[in-house]
């Protein structure tokens, strides 16, 4: 196939994950969301590794793996400490900062 | 497959439980996978499905059980105008994005992998991961070390004030207002006619004891009316056999 439709893809898997950052009030989703874009960085990642025909653009994927895998048990566990103390897991309700 | 992927992180946006979100990145993450290999990224895919879709998938479903499932969002935008704008805004960048691949190109025509991939996929990884990147990889080794450090200090619950005993407990009950539950509260069922747990007890009046029932089955709505085993709807006549 074609390397630019894979970046097609990864350009909308991106913008669709941006759209559920800013649109959805759950946390646990808001972060679902903030995986899928990092994967679709990723996939645009190991196409231009393809299109260069190098392993580098690869390397720096599987960084981004393991990056996003430290991000996800550390942002996990401050959902969980958040519900917790407030008893909901929703990004508008911890506004403790605002105040 | 990519349609495919597409739908599901569409369907990620719009479904309301968050379980239902979670199953749909997962299939989003599988395709993505079987992208990466066919791409010849070999590694990268194994290690998607292992790491992602395994490891990082199965840790946001067991919190959503720790959370609760049924914590489902309220998709009712709280920050007035804030959808269209977002809409807008992710149209806009979409748009720009998908224009620039379009108008963008190389100049040349796709290398391919086979000449990198000659000695074999993980191996030529494994040769770049220990020279050009060996410094990046140590940090970030570091860096999940931290993190799971971190994740076990976040994690870590004390508790400030002592369990109550069973002493304190029982002081409590027969100190709070009312003595109906000093003795504890009634148990679940009529007696000789229905003893499931689903069923609440009569009272000496006749009505259901709506606290003898377990707290869970009640929010659940799994109650039996108990008034069909109401004394005075059984029939009560001694009927002689001869």
């Amino acid at each position: 196939m074609n390397p630019t439709n894979y970046l097609y893809l990864s350009a909308l898997l991106f913008t669709i994950g941006a759209i559920g950052v800013v649109m959805r009030r759950n946390a646990i989703v808001v972060f679902m969301c903030i995986e899928l874009m990092l994967n679709a960085a990723n996939l645009s990642f190991v196409t231009f590794a393809r299109i260069n025909g190098n392993l580098d653009g690869q390397v720096v994927a599987f960084f981004t793996m393991v990056v996003a895998a430290c991000e996800v048990v550390v942002g996990l566990a401050i959902i969980v400490t958040i519900y917790r103390s407030r008893r909901s897991a929703s990004v508008d309700d911890a506004s403790l900062l605002r105040r | 497959m990519g349609p495919l992927a597409v739908l599901a992180a569409l369907g990620m946006l719009l479904v309301k439980k968050a379980v239902h979100s979670a199953l749909l990145l997962a299939w989003v993450m599988i395709t993505l996978a079987f992208f990466y290999i066919a791409q010849g990224a070999l590694f990268l895919g194994i290690v998607q499905v292992v790491v992602y879709t395994g490891a990082v998938m199965m840790l946001f479903l067991f919190i959503l059980m720790l959370v609760g499932v049924d914590a489902s969002d309220s998709l009712t935008e709280t920050i007035r105008g804030l959808r269209p704008i977002a809409i807008t805004a992710a149209i806009g960048f979409g748009g720009l994005m998908v224009s620039l691949i379009g108008r963008a190109s190389l100049g040349r025509e796709p290398i391919g992998l086979e000449a990198a991939n000659a000695a074999g996929n993980v191996q030529g990884l494994a040769y770049l991961l220990f020279s050009t990147y060996v410094f990046p990889f140590e940090v970030v080794s570091a860096l999940l070390i931290t993190a799971a450090l971190g994740a076990m200090v976040l994690a870590h619950h004390q508790r400030e004030v002592g369990r109550p005993t069973q002493r304190d407990l029982s002081e409590q009950r027969f100190r709070s207002g009312s003595l109906a539950t000093a003795a504890g509260l009634p148990g679940p069922g009529v007696f000789a006619r229905h003893n499931a747990v689903d069923v609440p007890a009569l009272l000496p009046d006749g009505t259901a004891a709506p606290a003898s029932i377990s707290e869970t089955l009640r929010a659940r709505g799994d109650m039996i009316d108990s008034s069909q085993f109401q004394l005075d709807h059984i029939n009560t006549e001694i009927v002689e056999e001869k």
